[in-house]
């Protein structure tokens, strides 16, 4: 389907794969991700803790970090074509610190009238299981 | 079927907390794309805010003595539920409007249902709280609505 009130025409057919990226947060960023959210749950720095008193592998990845890297997954794909319009996700497995993980999606249906398309996220780790799943509904428009 | 749900449990669906209102700076949402490795320089340099900016804009900023061992706080707006491990959840969002910075953001949140279901190794309750961001013109910025599970 081609979005032909562009004057660019941009074109998006079913199926199409969303680029995938490599996340491999160390402790420093997710440090910083939770100091800016002010989030002070144990299991994101301290590693004794966690791994003494929770029993956690390792220290763990705050979930909605993984959220964020959905968003990024289909806005870095969208670019200025568009604007996320709703995203649904979930935590599925948790992830630790020392993992690679990395996103990756396709188109799963469009709407020519609403220019709209529904969008699969996925982030995996390196076993290939689906730590987060998400689905997303993009708007193609021009941004004034 | 036995309920673990009373009565005076789920008298708490409706109960709400904020409105909570915010100021979004250009520091703290550059300092938010930095942290989860945003790549889009209109986030980077604080232009815009990126999507999921407003869970750190409207985290609870509690005091030290309210954090307990784990260095959690508790939620005020949830009541003593009967389970207490959490499993994975959901959350839905609705992005209505984009955020700037300068922009002011009130956030009302609501324990809109609490619900019983029955799981492979035993009863689940699930509740569900939605927050709603609007901005000082009293438009509607983000809606969100988060699904939590307790085993």
């Amino acid at each position: 389907m081609t979005f032909s009130q562009r004057s660019e025409p941009f074109s998006v057919l079913l199926g199409d794969k969303l680029p995938q990226r490599e996340f491999k947060p160390d402790n420093v960023q997710l440090f910083l991700y939770n100091a800016i959210l002010w989030n002070a749950h144990r299991i994101h720095f301290d590693e004794t803790y966690t791994t003494e008193v929770e029993g956690y592998p390792g220290l763990v990845i705050a979930g909605p970090m993984i959220g964020d890297w959905l968003h990024q997954c289909v806005e870095d794909w969208l670019g200025e074509k568009g604007r996320l319009v709703s995203m649904e996700y979930s935590n599925r497995i948790a992830a630790y610190i020392g993992e690679t993980l990395h996103c990756g999606g396709n188109v799963i249906a469009l709407d020519s009238d609403s220019q709209e398309a529904q969008v699969e996220v996925f982030i995996k780790n390196e076993a290939g299981e689906i730590v987060a799943p998400g689905e997303a509904t993009v708007l193609f428009v021009n941004k004034g | 079927m036995k309920t673990l749900l009373s009565n005076e449990l789920l008298e708490n669906i409706g109960r709400q907390s904020g409105p909570h209102r915010e100021l979004v700076t250009r520091r703290d949402i550059k300092k938010y794309a930095v942290a989860v490795g945003n790549l889009q320089s209109k986030y980077v340099e604080g232009d815009q805010a990126p999507p999921l900016f407003h869970v750190a804009l409207f985290w609870d900023v509690v005091g030290l003595d309210a954090l307990s061992t784990d260095g959690l706080s508790k939620d005020p707006l949830l009541p003593k539920f009967p389970l207490t491990r959490a499993m994975a959840g959901g959350s839905r969002m609705d992005y209505v409007r984009d955020i700037y910075p300068g922009d002011w953001l009130t956030a009302t949140r609501t324990l809109t249902n609490i619900y019983e279901k029955k799981g492979r190794s035993g009863p689940l309750i699930f509740y569900e709280v939605d927050m709603e961001i609007i901005n000082d013109a009293g438009e509607l910025v983000i809606k969100e609505k988060k699904t939590s599970i307790l085993r």
